[in-house]
């Protein structure tokens, strides 16, 4: 799925290392896609910068940037996971996001088409999840020196009156809750890697959830802790909050919602779904006797049809994640040391 | 998931753990090794352990590929990509298993060796295929589980003329080990370690069948039970070892009978042996140099084997000193009896391979284990379960 070749270098159809030199061509390259597709008042107005308004509250600003392969898969692709990943991590600060920045790195030889495509679906993202994209840049590397696209956004948005929510806030009788099924963005881009295709309906989840936090959030403003479980699944992003509340945590497996075919999938591959990426799911903790209610709420939204209780922080000096085996068993659920690898026997 | 679901049963695994502790007798212990990494996943990845009453102990066996791989072996592969330029082409789990001064191939391929991870021997040949001006090397390594696919990959390569791959064979058997383990001291005269009976392997078996082992249940009186990867074929086998012994038999046994048969795979046996042919010793990781346990590739492919076509140097390979991984492959030590262990030697930065591949004792230790007691509670090294 790699958009270069090398043939078509030098025409129109490419880009090229002028589209970067700050001359005329990459002026008509921000004018032609970028400006086009994210038309705003303020991309406009031909800045260096943007001048924007904020509504009272506490400021949350939050970057990511973004490199992935294939750059289109199944369910998204690099332009709206950009958007997706920022403006979750600026909802799972409880705080309403507003406004983008983008910084786009091309390799020289990017097919322009999928460059549109990917910026399209960028302003699609952004428009659906009702934020701006206020400000950007543009960057051309030579052939070799970068993988086609990179990807980096800055979100800013601002935390509504009375909420709270923070990584060191789970404390022992906690519920913990994940909105929905674990994998399903980690296995729909495997599915496409070169070496591995194999036939699957899954599709990556990736999605914007500030929609679904502002409605947590109004039904339950007292919710602890909210982070959404990308890179190293709901295993990794477990442990993070664990460590930083100081506090255990004890799940069932059996609680855990994972699609039939995610779960075949990470069987095929010898992987363990617990740390599978993730790009559109969250993981909430409250107060125990909010727990329901919570769910309720989030079970009458889109993107959490199937959340579900999955476990109870405790008290745990150690910091650690257990896990009751649905075989009845007990396990550490531990930070991976890398990625996971595919067993052999 | 069919095959997969019903062996994972909640209400199945209690039934078989009542019965467990039902028949084991308590005026006694029971010591069974699970030869197979993929065995010693499953009990720590399900808690398999905690339903079984303190007198069912698992001791964790050398069955783990990447495990029982000396030191030398992955030096010379390392050469292979740095010396002689080739691409080495392996399987995932041996990226980060430590060489001599912690050299690993994932280490190796940061410093710009062109070494590639892939998950069958015919990626390997499409990498041959579309680099035919570079060499290129598969390093086979693995029981009888992984070697069928890899005589295809070497009579696909003949037929195709494939004159730029070749294969760096490492290929080990599993009887041969078991039977070494049986005959050391340890277990033979001085009886430090107890070993009252076999999980045995269950992928390996499907290839080899459940024969070979009935030479040394009759000849060392040890009960072996061919047993699945899944926890309930686990607590079967336990259940049907504990049975043996009750009961004085010392048989071969075969819980995984929806893949194993008594004969194997008879069309990759025969493979195989058009291929492969038996090494007079081979030196293990663990258990030393053990007779005939390893395979080497027939002289009729002789120019399909990197050991031929490419000059490996003589090297002083090294193992870190007071790294316990010899003693926890045959049995004799236990992971938190190393003094590295969860110190200097964490899966972030393994000293020995046990601790890099999700097999290994050492690493299935550390992360599902690891300061967990049997209560449940969390607690220092000295307490941990298993």
């Amino acid at each position: 799925m790699n958009a270069i070749d090398p043939n078509l270098q030098g025409s129109n159809d490419v880009i090229d290392m002028t589209h970067g030199g700050g001359g005329r061509a990459m002026a008509d390259l921000i004018r032609d896609v970028f400006q086009r597709h994210f038309s705003n008042p303020h991309l406009a107005r031909g800045n260096d910068g943007a001048v924007v308004e904020l509504p009272p509250g506490r400021v949350v600003v939050s970057t990511d940037g973004h490199v992935i392969s294939p750059l289109f898969f199944p369910g998204g692709d690099i332009g709206c996971l950009a958007v997706h990943g920022t403006v979750n991590d600026v909802a799972m600060m409880g705080a309403r996001p507003l406004y983008l920045t983008v910084g786009v790195i091309l390799e020289e030889g990017f097919a322009r088409a999928d460059l549109e495509r990917i910026v399209k679906s960028m302003a699609e993202a952004a428009r659906d999840a009702g934020v701006e994209i206020v400000t950007g840049d543009t960057k051309v590397v030579e052939q070799g020196k970068g993988d086609g696209i990179f990807i980096t956004t800055t979100g800013v948005g601002v935390i509504p009156e009375g909420i709270n929510v923070a990584g060191d806030q789970a404390r022992p009788g906690h519920a913990i809750i994940v909105s929905g099924s674990i994998g399903d963005h980690g296995l729909a881009i495997l599915s496409r890697r070169e070496n591995l295709e194999f036939e699957t309906e899954i599709r990556s989840d990736t999605a914007a959830l500030n929609g679904l936090v502002g409605a947590m959030l109004a039904a339950v403003p007292g919710i602890k802790v909210l982070r959404d479980p990308t890179r190293g699944g709901l295993g990794a992003t477990l442990n993070e909050i664990a460590l930083q509340s100081k506090v255990g945590m004890m799940l069932d497996e059996q609680a855990i919602p994972i699609k039939r075919d995610v779960a075949a999938g990470c069987e095929l591959l010898g992987l363990d779904p617990l740390y599978v990426a993730n790009e559109g799911k969250l993981i909430a903790i409250c107060e125990a006797d909010a727990a329901e209610r919570l769910l309720e709420v989030m079970r009458g939204h889109e993107l959490a049809r199937d959340a579900a209780i999955i476990g109870t922080v405790v008290e745990d000096r150690h910091a650690m994640v257990q896990m009751r085996t649905r075989l009845g068993g007990a396990r550490v659920v531990d930070y991976l040391a890398g990625e996971q690898l595919p067993r052999i026997c | 998931m069919k095959y997969i679901d019903e062996f994972r049963q909640r209400d199945l695994a209690e039934k078989v753990a009542g019965a467990i502790v039902r028949e084991a007798r308590s005026g006694r212990d029971y010591h069974f090794m699970e030869f197979c990494g993929g065995h010693t996943h499953a009990i720590f990845r399900y808690g398999v352990q905690d339903l079984m009453p303190p007198n069912v102990r698992f001791v964790h066996g050398p069955g783990c590929p990447v495990c029982v791989l000396p030191v030398r072996r992955l030096d010379d592969a390392v050469e292979l990509a740095e010396r002689h330029g080739v691409i080495l082409t392996t399987y995932g789990d041996m990226m980060r298993v430590p060489g001599t001064k912690q050299r690993s191939l994932i280490k190796a391929k940061a410093d710009g060796a062109d070494i590639r991870m892939v998950y069958s021997t015919q990626d390997a040949l499409k990498i041959a295929r579309e680099n035919p001006k570079r060499q290129v090397v598969f390093f086979a390594i693995g029981f009888e589980t992984t070697t069928p696919p890899t005589a295809v990959a070497l009579v696909q390569a003949r037929r195709e003329g494939l004159r730029n791959f070749s294969v760096f064979c490492n290929h080990v058997l599993t009887p041969a080990a078991i039977q070494h383990i049986l005959q050391s001291p340890e277990v033979r005269d001085l009886g430090t370690v107890k070993i009252d009976g076999f999980l045995g392997p269950s992928h390996v078996s499907s290839v080899i069948g459940s024969e070979p082992y009935e030479f040394f249940s009759e000849e060392f009186q040890k009960p072996v039970v061919i047993a699945g990867f899944e926890p309930l074929d686990v607590m079967q086998s336990t259940l049907m070892l504990i049975r043996q012994i009750n009961e004085g038999r010392h048989e071969v046994e075969n819980e995984y009978t929806r893949v194993v048969k008594r004969e194997g795979n008879l069309k990759a046996q025969a493979l195989v042996s058009d291929v492969f042919e038996l090494r007079p010793r081979f030196e293990w990781r663990g258990l030393g140099s053990v007779p005939y346990s390893a395979l080497r590739i027939r002289s009729e492919f002789a120019d399909l084997d990197a050991e031929t076509r490419f000059e490996l140097s003589e090297k002083a390979s090294r193992e870190v000193k007071s790294c316990e991984c010899p003693a926890i492959l045959r049995g004799a030590k236990k992971p938190t009896d190393c003094k590295l262990f969860g110190t200097v030697c964490t899966p972030d930065n393994p000293m020995g391979s046990c601790m890099v591949s999700s097999e290994g004792a050492c690493a299935a230790y550390w992360t599902y284990g690891r300061f967990r007691t049997r209560d449940g509670r969390t607690a220092g090294k000295e307490e941990i379960v298993a």
